[in-house]
């Protein structure tokens, strides 16, 4: 009957403590991540409604292509007009 | 049944009930964790999905525009000459002469001439938004950039003023003032000069008062 009185206060007094600290723990942990999951999704977010204009660049490839263009025959009439150094 | 075995019994019971509560709110957590997850790899794969053509985009456009500053660059070495093109370069862009022209490695080593001295600075705007030069009209033949060390004379020849021709008789300069006998140029028509100074001859120059910001 002792060893059983001995059993009770070794879980009552330690087992119990022990698994409370430790899970509280676990939680404490699971808990601190979220916010950081969530920082890391607004940014996500962000970034992916920043690249929503990416597909201007298309326009812009075009508008440099005729630009050149333009400067290539811009520098070819000098070229002509102008006599060498 | 023995206390013993009640006070066990309710023991175990109560870290079940622990554990219960604990692990029921670690995996709230957790499910919290995986949503924000699976969102944040949602925005992520749009991001990956939105930036792919963007790398051969940027890529075309810096060939484009890399094709264009040699061709200049080529086009105003050929035309001014290399020590000339870095001074005018320098003079547009004030230190840039210290990293050459991209193509002319040789660049790097000429000391630039003091361009914008010789230019003034209407005609470097004029250069800069690619038009033809007064200097350039007047003698289009000769070189772009002549005596770039002390040549401010021959620069400043270019340009019309009677005062450069160095006539013998310039007429008496006007009384100014309030007390001024005409306190105006007289003139048949507003804003034209009746008679240039010094060679008598009609001419159709507005003056600056005839601005209308000036009156």
């Amino acid at each position: 009957m002792t060893l059983w009185w001995i059993g009770d206060f070794v879980l009552l007094l330690v087992v119990l403590p022990v698994v409370v600290w430790l899970l509280s723990g676990v939680l404490r942990e699971a808990r601190a991540i979220v916010p950081s999951i969530a920082q890391i999704r607004d940014a996500a977010r962000a970034g992916s409604k920043d690249l929503d204009a990416a597909p201007l660049l298309l326009t812009t490839q075009d508008q440099v292509i005729k630009t050149v263009e333009g400067v290539a025959d811009y520098g070819g009439s000098l070229d002509v007009i102008l006599d060498d150094a | 049944m023995p206390a013993a075995g009640v006070v066990l019994i309710a023991t175990i019971v109560a870290i079940v009930l622990v554990l219960v509560v604990y692990l029921v709110a670690t995996t709230l957590a957790l499910r919290t964790i995986a949503t924000g997850l699976n969102e944040t790899i949602a925005a992520v794969g749009e991001i990956i999905e939105k930036s792919g053509p963007v790398n051969d985009v940027v890529t075309t456009i810096n060939q484009h525009l890399d094709a264009a500053v040699d061709a200049l660059e080529g086009l105003l070495v050929k035309k001014a000459g290399l020590d000339d093109a870095v001074g005018l370069v320098d003079g547009l862009y004030p230190g840039a002469a210290a990293d050459g022209l991209r193509n002319f490695e040789e660049s790097r080593n000429v000391t630039p001439p003091r361009i914008g001295e010789v230019y003034t600075k209407g005609t470097l705007t004029l250069a800069r938004l690619g038009r033809e030069a007064p200097i350039a009209a007047a003698s289009p033949s000769g070189p772009a950039l002549r005596n770039t060390t002390s040549g401010s004379l021959a620069a400043r020849q270019l340009y019309p003023e009677v005062r450069q021709t160095r006539p013998e008789r310039m007429p008496r300069s006007p009384v100014i003032g309030t007390d001024a006998p005409a306190q105006y140029e007289p003139s048949p028509e507003p804003g034209v000069r009746r008679r240039m100074p010094g060679n008598g001859e009609p001419t159709t120059e507005r003056t600056t008062s005839a601005d209308a910001g000036a009156v």
